[in-house]
């Protein structure tokens, strides 16, 4: 067991367990009978920056072109995930030591190097954005990952910072928040989702995630037989602050690098202990408004 | 005039040159799919993930299989970042590279010894008169006055050939050779053929090639290239290591190649190396040409280029062809497939004229057009300009942006008196007569401009039927869609109804030069309420059937006798039997990877070309790992995983008896059946215009000399005189100096060429949405260039700006002894649409290969300074200014 | 086509891009181009941490206004119950205001759940308010008066939760500041609330009646200043906003006005009329500029990557060091 225990591990009263919720996702959600939990596993070594995830996805869920800011963040003009980006493309140019590349062929002694990776929502197990929302417009499908329903979402925003990987945003247009749906329309009829239908090295592979969990581990295990020390998972791991992201990755740098936390955690994990000092609190100041009176007035 | 072209010329007509005098088709030999049977992948003037990137797949597919990946650029890409190796080379310098690696090899003896005895030109020997090129970098037979090569002296001892691609019509050496070019000297110069099989006569293309790349040594790659000595020496290992029996090696490449005043040479040198490394015709070797747009092939298959008609049969000349037995006597070779021309050509003839082709009439071969010289996309550029072209078609084209020189594309189109553009949106090309550059700058007055331009919506590929011909000469089939919306029609439904009108307006006519149309075969039937012609009929045409009307099933059924009729002969079989071949849809999971049964693919279905080469010279694969294509000794033919590009029955041990002609000429031992040899050419005899082997030459404007040849640029290029086209001054002369650094230019995965299409979508536009110059650190910060800020960049030509990308991927270069900093640009912007910005055309020049007649702009030299461009009639100014202070003249950069 | 486009900058990437001038090549290893690694919250200051600040104002008021009620102090009772009536009032108003699509705001009360704060707390307001309104209508008609009294002791005892719930609400996210300090910050709230509405009954109050909400004024700010002081001892680097920038400086007026109301008012506040009354308005204001003051600290944290990745990086070299 690590020094940090999972949030199951965690939660200590029945009251976490409610608020955490189960490591099936499906069936944590009430549903009894489900297909198996499927998800992305996005190898982002072999990703070549085509921006074709970020188009399908835009072309086949409708969603709108939002602007046309020249960042200068390399070929990256999309910036972040939001309500008008789905998939986002990061670009990060590094001077850096190659390892397993041959030292003559470095450009200079410095190193060099391109990353891309398609970033996109991880379907956590234990979804902050999900628990948060007030309306129940998120909601945990049949295949383990997280939806919006627009018809019912209000705009509260309460999701938004929520999200500890800010997936979430309010479109300014129509005042509801929008996310990648795992394309829950295609996956209903058997389809896989439009990003990884036009991703076309298979940078993101779509699967049911156990398997998609074993693949990685053997690209991984290759990719350090050759070398590359650098490459690691991230999100794969069941037991880590979210209960494991339904869409990980493979990436060749530290998750901050690419604009991901390093150590994620469901905001809800420490939800009891929040609700336990609010009513503490609460109790205070009831006490505190009976203390008060308690005692005349000074004349 | 009647001026035809598409833009295969400005892309990649130098592959056609290059890859067809090599091997005898210019067409990629290979398909992207057998990338991933690569041991090694060398991708070099080729931006494969950006521009192919669903191609490119394969490329990631070999990766994972072990394969070596290098990436040879003047810019690190988003195919750079794949790649295992990283090559940052001075644009415009590739034939000292790949003349480095061919020396390597010579000199090494690592050449794949059998391949290269058996497969190519290498014995063969070189006749009496030909000199290689000397100090002053010229070869024998060059000719200042006009410029060009007499090639006769380049010949074989004792024979003459005929190339199957390029120069084919050897007009300047019979010219000389005072036979005006009749007859060409007929049969009786295509002597026998000599060759030295121990490739030790010093004459035999072997030594020639030995000596001819000798001084491309690592120090004077180093120098040109600017690509480190170890770095290099490194590249040529992986090469040798990575070919022979067991391994093949790919190269792949793109326009970073073509679009060169010397561009058949840089493919033309590739082509030498497989050559001799044994790759051509292999699993996973193979030069891959990665073609541009859907159908850009198509469009060099059966094209609309001055040079060439359907199936690369060589367009006539004037001055030589009066008859077509003339013509074939010029054009066709005496031995291989290409001398069955005779076939091709009248069964073309049959098929656009129909009953009225007869023997008789030379099969209305008189009803051709005639050439007088190069009519190339500048050329009419220049022409219109003069006045002599006075119509024009934009069909899908953009040149106000996406040819060189915009600034001479909008004044030639200026001088026109009718303008007609079919695209989808209000392009550049369409609207520059109120609203381009010169009207903003005062230099044009809309009111002054006389050419009427007529606008029609075009239909897209998905609202028609019709086929696409792929870079890997796949022909395929895509259906309708939808209805046209509007007035939006397709190419075919206006060129029909169009030609019907003509047709009418001259029924009445006697002359004999409406002859010509009005005997066409015009007959396609149609469907629909907007009488869309049926787009099938067309094909059915192209495939070709005999004349009781059954379809043809293969080209080596045509005949010369009028008997058969077909629209272009490589295309024969797509529609066999009367079913529709590029239509096929087998999935990959059913069929092995060349995937012969998803579409159709010219020649023959054939997917791996000169696949016999795969087999050894009896037979047999040089090794189970590379095995695609043998001789099956018990069924008596030619067997494997792929159609053999071959006579099927033809043994390994068949040798032609002496007096035979065509195909049976040809030996069981010659894989490349087009060519009049049978072989592989090391040493190209004819076809390339200037020179029989490749040479380094500077572009025209080079920012460094020429370390190897007096001769600063290609001789024999094309150049265009006019005060709108000015050149620069040779470098180290007083003026070169105002214009001090390299420019390069690619393409961007979010936006597609000139930007007709990608500039107005929105979802494309967002992603890539300002024109930016990219610099590296050290260029920012010698000019004061700051990122996210402008810079404005000048040339002789025209004077643009662009958003400053300061980044690594831009790599300064030391070249012999001096800093080369290289700005790189993507070109795809212009005036209109959702994202806008400058052209980065307005700096290029018109400037051309002379074999294939596409443009440099690949490479150039500019200035760069902080800041925005002035505006409006300032912005002229500062170019002539520039001009003025270099001392730039009508003569520089003009010498032979 | 261009329907779709929407033309409204990079609005939707809630990541907030660094200043324009840096090279192309990202220009801090530890993040991306220096944005945000989470979405910052979308709330508007005014409507939001103003709701923070009248939400726990009514809420403790309301307390306060019971308490009164209850110890015979009518005149008190009857100004307070205005306040916390007012106030909420405006709290929903601004609530409201603040969703995307307000029309949409009946769909809280499609469902109950504890994971979220914000269920919560729509649950515990729609309780809170009609019962704060039922009291203060009562008292101000004179009708069904038990009722209205009943009405009102239940206010109080809501009251306690809708002056507390919100340190839930915004700790509940993963906004560096509040979810660092989610253990501090329900007694942060009560104690600002206390100190809110003890110092506007001081406002209001008649000398005579003024005790209570003296010794609630009390109480809360002294609670108020000693939590926050925890929380800038104990958020580490994250504590950087609660110093510093928009936020430091906010909290720094409110410890300030703090400090200074309670002096004023502790001295002299049930003896001097004026000094009562400044007093309470400094203890007010301070409470207001506490509640807006972490709110700004909480942007502050958002938008700055290094607030998200530091703390988590320091919990994984924790744990790698527990691992070892
Ligand atoms: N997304 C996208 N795809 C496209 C197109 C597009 O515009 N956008 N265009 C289509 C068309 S028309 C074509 S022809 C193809 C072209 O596809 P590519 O040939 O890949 O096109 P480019 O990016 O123009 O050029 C290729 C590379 O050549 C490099 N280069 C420039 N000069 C030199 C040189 O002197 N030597 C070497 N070795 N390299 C050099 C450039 O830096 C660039 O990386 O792509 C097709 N596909
Ligand atoms: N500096 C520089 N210049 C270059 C190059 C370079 O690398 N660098 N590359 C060169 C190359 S390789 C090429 S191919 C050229 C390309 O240059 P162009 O061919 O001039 O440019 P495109 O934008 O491809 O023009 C094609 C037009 O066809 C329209 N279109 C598409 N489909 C249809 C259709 O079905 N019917 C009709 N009627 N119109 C249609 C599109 O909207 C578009 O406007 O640019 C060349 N110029
Ligand atoms: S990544 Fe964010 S938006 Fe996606 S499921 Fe997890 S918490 Fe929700
Ligand atoms: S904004 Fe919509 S989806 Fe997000 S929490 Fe509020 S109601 Fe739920
Ligand atoms: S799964 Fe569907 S919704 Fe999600 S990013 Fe991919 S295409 Fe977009
Ligand atoms: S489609 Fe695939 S390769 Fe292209 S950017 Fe997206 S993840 Fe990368
Ligand atoms: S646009 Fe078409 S041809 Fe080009 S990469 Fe994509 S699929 Fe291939
Ligand atoms: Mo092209």
């Amino acid at each position: 067991m690590s020094a940090t225990p999972s949030p199951l591990e965690q939660a200590g009263s029945p009251l976490d367990i409610v608020l955490v919720g189960s490591a099936d996702a499906a069936k944590g959600a009430g549903w009894e009978e489900h297909p198996p939990r499927m998800g992305f596993f996005t190898d982002t070594s072999i990703c070549i920056g085509c921006k074709a995830c970020e188009v399908a996805c835009k072309e086949w869920n409708g969603v709108p072109e939002d602007g046309l800011d020249w960042t200068g963040f390399s070929h990256d003009n999309t910036q972040g995930l939001g309500a008008d980006s789905w998939r986002h493309v990061a670009f990060v140019e590094q001077r850096v030591p190659l390892t397993g590349h041959d030292p003559n062929f470095q450009r200079d002694t410095d190193g060099f190097r391109w990353l891309m990776a398609s970033d996109v929502c991880k379907h956590c197990t234990h979804a902050a954005c999900l628990d948060v929302c007030p309306t129940g417009a998120i909601f945990r499908t049949e295949f383990g990952t997280v939806v919006v329903q627009d018809d019912v979402c209000n705009g509260c925003g309460y999701c938004v910072p929520a999200c500890p990987y800010g997936v979430l945003n309010r479109r300014e247009d129509d005042g509801g928040v929008h996310k990648c749906t795992l394309c829950y329309d295609r996956l209903g009829v058997g389809e896989e989702p439009a990003c990884a239908k036009a991703c076309p090295t298979d940078s993101i592979q779509f699967g049911v995630l156990d398997e998609l969990r074993e693949r990685a581990d053997q690209r991984l295990a290759t990719m350090h037989a050759a070398g590359v020390t650098e490459a690691r998972l991230y999100g794969r791991d069941p037991d880590d602050g979210v209960g494991g992201d339904g869409a990980f990755f493979l990436l060749l740098d530290e998750p901050e690098v690419y604009g991901l936390p390093p150590d994620p955690v469901v905001t809800t994990r420490d939800l009891g202990r929040m609700w336990r000092n609010v009513g503490w609190a609460a109790l205070s100041l009831v006490s505190l408004g009976v203390l008060s009176v308690i005692g005349g007035e000074r004349s | 005039i009647v001026q035809v072209e598409n833009q295969a010329r400005v892309c990649h007509s130098s592959t056609v040159v290059g890859l067809g005098t090599s091997f005898g088709r210019g067409a990629s030999s290979t398909l992207p799919g057998d990338l991933q049977n690569s041991d090694l992948i060398v991708l070099e003037g080729s931006n494969m993930a950006e521009a192919h990137p669903v191609a490119f797949q394969w490329v990631v597919e070999a990766k994972n299989r072990g394969a070596t990946i290098i990436h040879v650029d003047p810019h690190y890409s988003r195919t750079s970042a794949l790649a295992d190796h990283f090559v940052p080379l001075r644009a415009g310098s590739d034939i000292a590279f790949l003349g480095g690696i061919i020396n390597y090899v010579l000199q090494s003896g690592s050449d794949f010894r059998e391949y290269v005895l058996a497969y190519t030109n290498a014995s063969t020997i070189i006749g009496e008169e030909f000199s290689d090129v000397d100090a002053e970098g010229l070869f024998s037979g060059f000719d200042p006055e006009n410029r060009d090569y007499d090639p006769t002296s380049w010949q074989y001892e004792g024979a003459f050939v005929a190339a199957a691609s390029g120069q084919r019509d050897q007009e300047g050496s019979l010219r000389r050779m005072g036979t005006d070019g009749q007859g060409q000297g007929g049969e009786e110069s295509r002597g026998e053929i000599t060759r030295d099989e121990t490739l030790e006569h010093p004459r035999c293309v072997y030594q020639i090639l030995k000596r001819h790349f000798a001084d491309y040594t690592p120090e004077m790659v180093e120098r040109v290239c600017g690509v480190p000595q170890d770095l290099f020496l490194k590249v040529c290992e992986l090469f040798i290591a990575n070919s022979g029996r067991e391994r093949t090696t790919a190269f792949v490449h793109g326009v970073g190649w073509t679009q060169h005043t010397i561009g058949s040479q840089y493919i033309r040198c590739a082509s030498i190396l497989q050559l001799l490394l044994g790759n051509m015709g292999r699993p996973g070797g193979g030069v891959m040409a990665m073609r541009g747009h859907a159908s850009i092939q198509g469009s060099s298959d059966i094209p609309t280029l001055f040079d060439t008609l359907m199936g690369y049969i060589p367009m006539p000349h004037a001055h030589a062809h009066e008859d077509l037995q003339a013509f074939l006597a010029g054009d066709a070779p005496k031995r291989g497939f290409w001398a069955n021309m005779s076939d091709y050509m009248v069964s073309l003839l049959k098929a656009w004229w129909g009953e009225v082709a007869q023997s008789e009439n030379d099969f209305c071969f008189d009803y051709l057009p005639r050439l007088t010289g190069s009519h190339g996309t500048y050329d009419t550029v220049m022409e219109q300009i003069k006045g002599t072209v006075k119509g024009y078609f934009l069909f899908g084209q953009n040149p106000a942006v996406g040819s060189a020189n915009n600034r001479m594309q909008r004044l030639g189109m200026s001088k026109l008196d009718w303008l007609v553009v079919r695209d989808f949106s209000l392009i550049e090309s369409a609207t520059w007569w109120k609203d381009g550059p010169e009207i903003e700058s005062g230099e044009m007055r809309t009111e002054d401009i006389a050419t009427e331009v007529f606008f029609f919506p075009a239909a897209a590929h998905v609202e028609k039927d019709g086929t696409f011909t792929n870079t890997q000469r796949m022909v395929q089939w895509h259906h309708q869609a939808v209805e046209p919306q509007d007035e939006q029609r397709s190419e075919l439904w206006f060129m029909y109804h169009l030609g019907n009108m003509i047709r009418e307006r001259l029924a009445d006519s006697g002359e004999e030069r409406d002859r010509p149309v009005l005997d066409l075969t015009w007959d396609y039937p149609t469907h629909g309420r907007f009488v869309e012609p049926i787009a099938e009929a067309v094909l059915a045409e192209i495939n070709g059937y005999t004349a009781d009307g059954s379809y043809l099933s293969s080209y080596t059924e045509l005949k010369s006798d009028g008997s058969t009729a077909c629209g272009c002969w490589i295309y024969c079989g797509a529609y066999a039997d009367g079913i529709n071949h590029t239509a096929r849809r087998t999935p990959a999971r059913e069929q092995n990877w060349t995937c012969s049964e998803w579409a159709w693919a010219w020649p023959a279905n054939r997917r791996i070309l000169y696949n016999r080469a795969s087999a050894d010279p009896d037979g047999k694969p040089w090794s189970e790992r590379k095995k695609l294509v043998w001789w099956d000794e018990d069924q008596g033919k030619w067997t494997g995983y792929d159609v053999p590009d071959f006579e099927a029955d033809k043994r390994p041990d068949y040798v032609p008896p002496p007096d035979a002609t065509g195909p049976a000429a040809l030996a069981g031992t010659d894989p490349f059946i087009m060519q009049a040899d049978g072989r592989g050419w090391l040493f190209a005899p004819a076809g390339v215009a200037d020179g029989p082997l490749p040479t380094h030459y500077e572009p025209q404007d080079s920012p460094v000399p020429n370390p190897m040849y007096k001769r600063q640029r290609n001789p024999a290029r094309q150049v265009f005189v006019h005060p709108n086209n000015r050149y620069q001054p040779d470098p180290d002369t007083p003026g070169a100096e105002l214009y001090p650094f390299a420019v390069t230019t690619y393409r961007l995965t979010e936006h597609f060429t000139a930007g007709g299409m990608t500039r107005w979508t929105p979802y494309l536009a967002e992603l890539q949405p300002a024109f930016f110059c990219e610099v590296s650190p050290e260029l920012a910060a010698l000019r004061g260039l700051q990122h996210g800020d402008w810079a404005t960049l000048v040339s002789a030509r025209g004077v643009i700006e662009a958003k400053v990308m300061v980044t690594d991927r831009m790599t300064p270069l030391q070249i012999d002894g001096r800093t080369v900093h290289t700005i790189g640009m993507p070109y795809h912007w212009g005036r209109n649409g959702y994202t806008t910005g400058d052209s980065m055309n307005e700096l290029s020049a018109m400037v051309c290969d002379p074999s294939s007649y596409i443009q440099e702009v690949k490479c150039l030299a500019v200035d760069i300074q902080p800041g925005r461009r002035p505006q409006g009639p300032a912005r002229t100014e500062m170019m002539l200014d520039y001009q003025r202070r270099a001392g730039i003249t009508a003569e520089t950069g003009m010498e032979v | 086509m261009s329907s779709l486009a929407s033309h409204n900058g990079h609005g939707d990437s809630g990541h907030v891009p660094p200043p324009k001038g840096q090279p192309g090549q990202n220009p801090r290893p530890d993040s991306y181009y220096g944005m945000s690694v989470i979405n910052p919250p979308i709330w508007e200051e005014r409507e939001i941490a103003g709701y923070l600040f009248l939400g726990g104002l009514s809420g403790a008021s309301a307390i306060l206004a019971s308490a009164a009620e209850l110890s015979g102090r009518h005149r008190l009772a009857g100004r307070v119950e205005l306040v916390a009536s007012g106030t909420i009032s405006l709290s929903l108003l601004a609530l409201v205001k603040d969703l995307g699509r307000p029309e949409r705001f009946i769909n809280m009360l499609r469902v109950f759940k504890p994971t979220s704060p914000m269920s919560v707390g729509t649950w515990i307001l729609s309780t809170y308010a009609p019962l704060m309104f039922g009291a203060t209508a009562s008292r101000l008609s004179g009708r069904l008066l038990p009722l209205g009294r009943a009405a009102g002791l239940g206010a109080g005892l809501t009251g306690s939760l809708v002056s507390t719930y919100t340190a839930a609400l915004i700790s509940d996210t993963a906004v560096p500041a509040w979810h660092e300090g989610h253990r501090e910050m329900p007694f942060l709230f009560a104690g600002s609330s206390a100190m809110a509405a003890g110092g506007f009954g001081l406002l209001l109050a008649p000398r005579a009646e003024n005790s209570p909400a003296w010794r609630m004024a009390m109480t809360g700010g002294i609670v108020e200043l000693a939590v926050e002081r925890r929380l800038e001892q104990r958020l580490g680097t994250v504590a950087e906003t609660l110093v510093s920038g928009t936020g430091g400086e906010r909290l720094k007026l409110a410890k300030g006005l703090a400090a200074g109301g309670l002096t004023v008012a502790g001295l002299l506040g049930r003896r001097n009329r004026v000094a009562a009354a400044a007093g309470g308005a400094a203890l007010v204001a301070a409470s207001a500029f506490t509640r807006f003051g972490i709110f700004a600290a909480g942007m502050a944290s958002s938008k700055d990557p290094r607030y998200t990745v530091e703390p988590q990086r320091a919990r994984l070299r924790q744990r790698l060091r527990g691992d070892a």
